[in-house]
């Protein structure tokens, strides 16, 4: 049988804008993946948790709140924490473009801004898997 | 002859699932979910590691079924809760289903039980059905086995939501908790077969809308109307039902005795010798209205069902009934390869062009596989 790859869709912070991962969450699904969906205000600690209780390949994170500079590393942090190396980490939203590079320098394998096609993102999730 | 790069193989490979089959039982979260996702998976490393697991046949199975939207998810996240606080740990399996056309799926049931992740008490997965029809997955008998010996006291199993003939959670579930909620369908829903058989415990959920005393009535009435048939087919005569009253329990008047016993074997007897009806319970899941008392039902049912032996035969047949699915999900399987899929394909095409039929062509398939020319 074929390994599922399984995402862990979760929106980290206070903003209620769940339309882009709801989005994702379908796009991932009907490319047919196991999307597990948390819904919003997710603590990083749940998310992790979350993740690893899920057996997730990918935590893919949204956030329109603008605190994605301290939430989306407290992710990687936690989960390097735990000795959890093989979770690809990506993350989307509003988020500006000057931030991607010091979010990449903090585990975060990819930042997905509004408009990207879904097909990018399904690629790029199929191609950087950390396990096989 | 096995050569001995294979018994070296294969030394590793036992010594691997044993080191794995340790830290599941040492309670190690990560190694619990690795477990699922290889047996989710068919990977031969993780049915070797569920072999290895020791101890366990000490949780509680009990299963939460009932309709899309009838609120499984709030009640199980309640649930949780309420066993918790009362210092049990607790294993969830949640089960959605897959899409029928891309193997994709959306698992949602973890969203209301969320705020539970970071209690180390609680072990909360999401199952995707992959194909299976019964409400369950695949893999959710042998997930239940890896809960059981990492030391979840409850496990809690819920459907995909249900219509009216999913039950394979029947099989696999100590208890089975049926939710139902007003305003689904007229007493006629509540008569048919399937679903309505397999309840151990009826709760009727969102009990604060209008026409939830409806459903109760609804429900005591098939349960006091299959009692009184049972008591009937075993000689006994209908009038002799009367209602005991509280909590939706009823009874039938007189001892059951005699060889006439035998007829009310699916119903359960109290100390008099009364047939005991399962309960009907009213909860809120959203305020958590009702669950404490569920909880306590689950308890009772579980001690009756302990003491009297029921438990042990319900779990004999759910073996039995896992032998079963492995058998044909095996047969499914053998079909997946490439010869498989292209002598299926000519079949199928031959049965559409009426050069045989499906029956012939089953035969065809199935005389394959056991020859092992597909693999």
């Amino acid at each position: 049988m074929e390994k599922k790859i399984r995402v862990l869709v979760a929106k980290p912070g206070l903003d209620g804008h769940d339309r882009g991962a709801k989005v994702i969450a379908r796009a991932l699904r009907d490319d047919g993946m196991e999307v597990i969906y948390t819904g919003l205000r997710q603590t990083p600690e749940q998310i992790v948790q979350a993740a690893i209780q899920e057996d997730a390949d990918v935590i893919a994170l949204s956030i329109l709140s603008g605190a994605h500079n301290h939430l989306f590393p407290r992710v990687t942090e936690l989960l390097a924490a735990k000795g959890v190396d093989d979770i690809l980490v990506i993350g989307g939203g509003v988020i500006p473009e000057d931030d991607y590079d010091f979010l990449k320098s903090k585990g975060v394998a990819a930042v997905f801004g509004p408009g990207t096609p879904t097909k990018s993102t399904i690629e790029f999730i199929r191609t950087n898997l950390k396990r096989s | 002859m096995p050569d001995e790069r294979d018994t070296e193989a294969a030394a590793k490979q036992s010594a691997a699932a044993r080191a794995q089959a340790g830290r599941v039982s040492a309670g190690d979260m990560r190694a619990v979910a690795r477990l699922i996702s290889g047996l989710e998976d068919g990977d031969p490393a993780a049915v070797l590691a569920l072999r290895a697991l020791g101890g366990g046949g000490t949780s509680h199975v009990i299963g939460i079924t009932g309709p899309p939207g009838s609120g499984k998810s709030t009640l199980t996240d309640k649930l949780i809760g309420v066993l918790r606080s009362r210092g049990a740990r607790v294993g969830v399996l949640a089960v959605d289903p897959s899409s029928p056309f891309t193997g994709g799926a959306i698992l949602g049931d973890r969203l209301r039980m969320q705020h539970h992740a970071t209690d180390e008490g609680v072990f909360i997965r999401s199952l995707a059905s992959r194909g299976a029809l019964g409400g369950l997955s695949r893999a959710t008998s042998a997930s239940i086995r890896v809960l059981d010996a990492a030391g979840y006291d409850w496990i809690i199993i819920e459907t995909v939501g249900v219509g009216q003939s999913e039950v394979d959670i029947v099989r696999i579930a100590d208890t089975v908790v049926l939710v139902s909620v007003p305003g689904l369908g007229d007493d006629i829903q509540v008569i048919k077969a399937g679903i309505m058989e397999i309840g151990d415990i009826f709760v009727v959920n969102k009990a604060d809308r209008d026409g939830a005393d409806r459903v109760v009535r609804e429900l005591r009435g098939m349960l006091e109307t299959a009692a009184a048939l049972a008591w009937s087919r075993s000689g006994g005569g209908v009038n002799g039902l009367v209602e005991a009253g509280h909590h939706g329990v009823s009874s039938l008047a007189g001892a059951v005795t005699g060889p006439g016993a035998a007829g009310l074997a699916a119903l359960a007897l109290d100390e008099t010798g009364h047939p005991v009806l399962p309960p009907i319970l009213k909860t809120v899941a959203e305020s958590g209205e009702g669950c404490s008392e569920l909880v306590d039902a689950i308890i009772a049912h579980r001690e009756r069902i302990l003491a009297s032996g029921e438990l042990e035969a319900r779990r004999v047949e759910g073996a039995r009934a896992q032998m079963r699915s492995l058998m044909a999900f095996r047969l499914v399987d053998a079909l997946e390869g490439s010869a498989g899929a292209a002598l299926e394909d000519e079949l199928a095409r031959a049965v559409v062009a009426r050069v045989c039929d499906a029956y012939e062509a089953a035969d065809r398939l199935f005389a394959a596989i056991m020859k092992g020319g597909l693999s």
